[in-house]
């Protein structure tokens, strides 16, 4: 029995006219079923656009500094060799050049950079998690009614540019700075510390900025944490403390890794903070970075820098991607 | 075990004057702030029982396990445990398990984790934590499901893990927090037969707290009726169910129907009881004495009413009215009836034949009667 034949008039004129009278809908419409039997529904299109951002403003400069990378520096304007060139309008071609990064490892100082950056970094993750894991625990078992203050405090000093801030660290640091000063009217030293200009001012600085980073992940896990389950730990004969270190902490995991992540990756690429509190002798790779591409005006070598800084930063990126796509399989 | 029936032996030590009572709950009074949690209830509990704290959301019947637990102090008065203060002990050096209605399970840990905690907070030797884990997760019935996580199992089967997890240290005092209020309808039903079984098996005291009268009367040897922070009736299912001494208790109880009267006689073996609402005197055989003149309040069953179409031929303990509504619910019928001065009276009848027409139907004038003994005097 044919559909067809029992489809009333009226039916297929209406579906006929249509595009005809409202040619915009018709042609939303029409979009909508193109979308929709490619396969992007409406959620599809809200992520697209984020995406679509990404890939303009990340993955295109990512291509670039790539291309850069593989070329050759040359005394001229670009200073790097193209990657690709029409030899005689016929043919193309590709010249790749992978000595920018064997050049990385040949030179020492390269790797002792990376090195001192990652040391650096974990350093300063460490004592960022030391000091912001009580802070956000504090927070999270404080009265309801003060916990928004609290975190309103955290987040404080976002509202003071970063450079300043920086900035003001000299201030508090130098031979006659603020902390200098006090420490000598107090009576505890007698000449003042030179803690301005070394590693220490640099671990001091990275810490202090990226401390709110840690404390906001924390802070979001620990006030989930259902409190019956330390209650249960200490009906079964659980002290507090060793009740923190079974519960709490495992079951804080995820909130300790995000944030570590989120202080540890700008942390390597810092470049800010060493440059201001840092010593001449304060290597890490933001600083190598910077002073190939203005100092040196060596383009290649720099984007061969960055393009390895990035892969350092990625493996643990993913590696924190998989922890937490295991973990949420596990909730589920 | 030993006692395979306990209910049969009778088993009714509040009734011994030489017994001592295991926990004595002593003056307790819980404030937070201005508002009393607990009001000033003392009550013994003794060994091998399974004592219920009943009463509606806020009554405190929580607070009074939380400090028992030693989750919460009392702000006066005194809990002892086997004849232990309890006053200074913390929570994890209590002889006091607890099951909480969240359960809280540790979702970190696999079921035999779980279970262990406890034991290793003891620092009980590997071969013997295993075994004992074992034997508790077998009397759960979940040996098969140990090395699974919380988040793995269904809701029956974590309320068994976390069951477990509290009976593994052989407590003094097994506390739970709503049991069963988390399991469906069907599963609950079990369960409460399971755990009476599985506390009669092991022999430990429960306290349990529950809003649910039925799971009340089905499980407990007595029950603590609490309200508002008070302690308003202290008694066996049947007592409570058959002798509520207050409104609250009658109506939280079950079903009743209450009739407004003054008390007219009081004799030896009975008291008449004149009432507005029925017409006829009331006429209750075991009430103890009530000072003619009292205004009181009149407590029936509905079980224990009976319809008629034909005068009944007493003259007390009788009402007249119209059938209101019927609701069958096979295994019996629910009449509500209304009285000539208005009163709503709720009657069930057993359908102890098989009838496909009712000889009783809507706006039927009836006649409800009742035996001497099926009111109770309520005073409060």
């Amino acid at each position: 029995m044919s559909r067809k034949g029992f489809l009333p008039l009226g039916d297929r004129m209406t579906e006929g006219q249509m595009p005809m009278h409202l040619p915009a809908t018709a042609l939303l419409r029409w979009l909508q079923r193109l979308a929709y039997r490619l396969g992007i529904r409406g959620r599809g299109l809200v992520i697209a656009v984020p995406y679509l951002w990404l890939l303009l403003f990340f993955l295109v400069p990512f291509a670039i500094v790539l291309k850069i990378s593989l070329s050759e520096a040359l005394i001229a304007r670009p200073p790097y060799s193209p990657l690709f060139e029409w030899v005689e309008g016929m043919y193309l071609e590709i010249r790749v050049n992978f000595g920018n990064y064997l050049f990385l490892l040949d030179d020492s100082l390269y790797a002792v950079a990376y090195l001192n950056s990652l040391k650096i970094a974990l350093i300063s993750t460490l004592l960022c998690l030391l000091i912001g894991y009580p802070m956000a625990y504090a927070i999270a078992t404080a009265d309801p009614a003060w916990r928004s203050s609290l975190l309103m405090l955290i987040i404080l000093p976002f509202w003071t540019s970063f450079l300043i801030r920086v900035y003001a660290w000299i201030g508090i640091l130098k031979q006659n700075g603020l902390l200098n000063n006090l420490l000598i009217n107090l009576g505890l030293i007698e000449e003042p510390l030179a803690i301005l200009y070394s590693d220490l001012a640099v671990y001091i600085g990275i810490t202090y900025s990226y401390l709110p980073f840690m404390i906001l992940p924390l802070y979001a896990t620990l006030e989930r944490l259902d409190r019956s389950l330390l209650e249960a730990a200490a009906d079964l004969g659980c002290r507090p403390f060793k009740a923190f270190l079974t519960i709490t902490l495992p079951l804080s995991l995820p909130g300790i890794l995000a944030g570590s992540l989120l202080v540890f990756i700008p942390a390597v690429g810092e470049f800010v903070i060493p440059e201001l509190l840092g010593g001449p002798d304060t290597l890490m790779i933001g600083k190598v970075l910077w002073n190939e591409f203005f100092t040196n005006r060596d383009w290649p070598v720099a984007s061969a820098v960055a393009i390895a800084l990035l892969l350092f930063l990625v493996i643990p990126i993913m590696a924190f991607q998989y922890l937490q796509g295991r973990q949420q399989e596990a909730r589920r | 075990m030993s006692q395979p029936n306990r209910r049969q032996t009778k088993l009714e030590p509040w009734q011994d004057p030489n017994e001592e009572p295991y926990v004595r709950i002593d003056g307790v009074t819980k404030k937070f702030g201005d508002f009393t949690a607990v009001d000033d209830i003392s009550l013994n509990i003794y060994r091998g029982e399974l004592f219920a704290l009943l009463g509606g959301s806020g009554c405190g019947k929580t607070t009074l396990l939380r400090m028992l637990a030693g989750f919460e102090q009392p702000t006066e008065g005194h809990i002892y445990i086997d004849g232990v203060d309890m006053s200074e002990i913390p929570p994890y050096e209590r002889p006091v398990n607890m099951m909480f209605q969240s359960y809280a399970l540790f979702p970190h840990m696999t079921v035999e984790q779980n279970v262990g905690f406890g034991l290793r907070q003891d620092r009980v030797p590997g071969p013997e934590l295993r075994h004992r884990v074992d034997e508790a997760l077998e009397l759960v019935k979940l040996g098969h499901l140990k090395r699974r996580k919380p988040h793995q199992l269904s809701g029956g089967q974590r309320q068994r893990v976390a069951l477990a997890r509290s009976l593994v240290k052989r407590p003094k005092l097994l506390l739970l927090d709503e049991p069963l209020a988390a399991l469906d309808r069907k599963l609950r039903e079990e369960t409460q037969f399971e755990l009476v079984n599985i506390q009669e098996q092991v022999g430990i005291t429960f306290v349990m707290v529950t809003h649910d009268q039925e799971e009340a009367m089905t499980m407990s040897t007595r029950i603590a009726v609490m309200d508002a922070g008070w302690l308003v009736q202290l008694g066996t299912p049947a007592e409570i169910y058959e002798y509520p001494r207050s409104k609250f208790v009658a109506e939280f109880i079950g079903q009743v129907n209450l009739f407004e009267g003054l008390v007219v006689e009081d004799q030896a073996d009975h008291v008449l009881i004149q009432s507005e609402a029925t017409g006829s005197d009331l006429h209750i055989s075991h009430a103890g004495s009530v000072p003619v003149g009292t205004r009181v309040w009149v407590a029936v069953r509905p079980e224990k009413m009976a319809l008629s179409l034909e005068p009944p031929g007493v003259e007390q303990n009788v009402a007249r009215g119209t059938v209101d509504e019927i609701a069958y619910l096979g295994n019996l019928s629910i009449y509500l009836v209304r009285l000539e001065s208005g009163t709503i009276v709720r009657v069930t009848s057993p359908n102890l034949t098989r009838v496909t027409e009712m000889p009783i139907t809507w706006e039927d004038d009836v006649y409800i009667t009742w035996p001497n003994y099926a009111g109770v005097v309520i005073t409060q």
